[in-house]
C-alpha cells in the first residue's frame, strides 16, 4: 500500500480531480441548495454545518430534515435515511475488489466519501478491478482525486448555502428546492417498469397511511412497495439484468 | 424545549446532533458495508433484489406527500403550485436528464406561482 502523498503525485490522481472538477458546477449548486434548505427547513447553523460533515449525504439530509424537525423518533429518521442510502451498498459491493487490497482504516476512510458521481465515473473508467500493482496504484490515484474534489465542492456548495439561507424569507418556501432535487433523484432511479411501480405504490402509501404516528407512513411505504415489487418480479418469472 | 419561540431558530438541540450522528453511521454503515469487509460478503438473493426498489420507494414515500397534501390532508384546491412545479420539472428530467435543471426550472414555475399569486 502506497503513503497517501505517493497515491496524490501519480498522473491518474490529476485525471480523477480533471473529471470530477468538470462536474463541480453541479455539485456547487446542489450543496448550494440543499445547504439552503436545511437551514430554512428551520436547523440552527450550527445544525445544519454539523450535519453536513458528518452525514455528507444530500438525498439523506433532505430526507431526514422534516422528520427531524417534526419530532419523529430516532429510529424513523434513521431508518427512513438507511433507506434512502441502500444505494450505497449496491456501490460498495462494486467497489470492493478494486479497493479490497488496502488497509481497513483506508477503506473506512474512501468508504465515507464514497459519491454517486464519483462511483459512476470511476467504474465507466476501469471496467476491471487491477490485477498489477501499476493498476492498482492507478485506480486509488483517481479514486482519491475524484471523490476528494466532490468533497470539496459539496462542503463549499453547503456552506455557502447555509450562510445565504438568512437572508432569504422563508415564506417564499424554499425548502420546495430540497423536494425538486429528490424528485430529480427519483427520476433518475427510475429506470424499469417495476421500479416506477414501487415509486408509485410507495407514494400512494404515504398518502393514505399519513395519519399513523410517528411517521410511520414512510416506513410502511416502502415495506409494501419493496414486497410488491418481489412479488411481481417472482410473479412474471422477470430476469433482472445485473447492476 | 425550554428555550422560547425568539431563541429557537438559533438553538442547537442536543436531539438534533444526536440524530445527526446516527445518520452518519447509517450512511456510513451503507458506504463501508462491503467495501470495510476482509472478506468477500454474500446476501440473499430476495435481499439483493430488495436493495434495487428501496431508495425509490424511500425518496417516492419523503416526495409525494408533499407534493399534493396540506396539513395532514390531500389538497383540495387545483390552484397549487407544487404540482404544476413537478410536472414541469419532471418533463425538464426526462427530455435533459439533468437534476440541477430539474430544480431550477421547478422553482421557476413555484416561485411566481406561489410568492405571487400564493398558490
Amino acid at each position: 500500500m502506497r503513503s497517501l502523498r505517493q497515491v496524490i503525485a501519480h498522473p491518474e490522481f490529476a485525471v480523477g480531480a480533471r473529471e470530477m472538477a468538470h462536474a463541480s458546477v453541479g455539485i456547487l449548486a446542489w450543496g448550494l441548495t440543499t445547504g439552503m434548505v436545511l437551514s430554512n427547513a428551520g436547523l440552527s447553523t450550527f445544525e445544519a454545518v454539523f450535519m453536513t460533515i458528518v452525514v455528507f449525504a444530500g438525498s439523506a439530509q433532505l430526507a431526514a430534515t422534516p422528520l427531524i424537525l417534526v419530532g419523529a423518533p430516532l429510529w424513523v429518521i434513521w431508518a427512513t435515511a438507511l433507506c434512502v442510502n441502500l444505494r450505497f451498498i449496491v456501490f460498495s459491493a462494486h467497489m470492493q475488489p478494486y479497493l479490497a487490497h488496502l488497509s481497513r482504516a483506508r477503506r473506512i476512510m474512501y468508504s465515507y466519501i464514497l459519491g454517486d458521481l464519483s462511483y459512476v465515473m470511476f467504474t465507466k473508467r476501469y471496467q476491471q478491478p487491477g490485477t498489477t500493482d501499476d493498476e492498482r496504484n492507478a485506480h486509488e490515484a483517481y479514486w482519491v482525486a475524484s471523490i476528494c474534489t466532490n468533497w470539496v465542492a459539496w462542503m463549499v456548495g453547503s456552506f455557502t448555502g447555509i450562510a445565504l439561507a438568512s437572508w432569504i424569507p422563508g415564506e417564499w418556501g424554499l425548502g420546495f428546492a430540497g423536494i425538486l432535487a429528490l424528485l430529480g433523484v427519483t427520476l433518475s432511479l427510475a429506470s424499469s417498469k417495476l421500479r416506477i411501480i414501487a415509486a408509485l405504490v410507495s407514494g400512494a402509501i404515504a398518502v393514505f397511511a399519513f395519519a399513523l404516528p410517528l411517521k410511520l407512513n414512510i416506513l410502511s411505504a416502502i415495506a409494501i412497495a419493496v414486497a410488491a415489487a418481489l412479488a411481481l418480479e417472482q410473479g412474471r418469472g422477470y430476469v433482472r439484468r445485473k447492476p | 424545549m425550554i428555550a422560547t419561540d425568539m431563541t429557537a431558530l438559533n438553538t442547537t438541540d442536543i436531539w438534533t446532533l444526536l440524530a445527526c450522528l446516527g445518520l452518519g453511521c447509517v450512511t456510513l454503515l451503507t458506504r463501508g458495508f462491503f467495501i470495510a469487509a476482509s472478506k468477500p460478503l454474500h446476501l440473499p438473493s430476495w435481499v439483493q433484489r430488495g436493495l434495487h426498489y428501496a431508495p425509490i420507494a424511500a425518496l417516492a414515500a419523503v416526495i409525494v406527500p408533499e407534493i399534493v397534501m396540506t396539513q395532514g390532508a390531500l389538497m383540495t384546491s387545483l390552484l397549487d403550485a407544487r404540482w404544476m412545479a413537478v410536472v414541469v420539472a419532471s418533463i425538464w428530467y426526462m427530455k435533459r436528464g439533468s437534476v440541477l435543471g430539474t430544480i431550477v426550472t421547478g422553482m421557476l414555475v413555484y416561485l411566481p406561482l406561489h410568492v405571487g399569486l400564493g398558490w
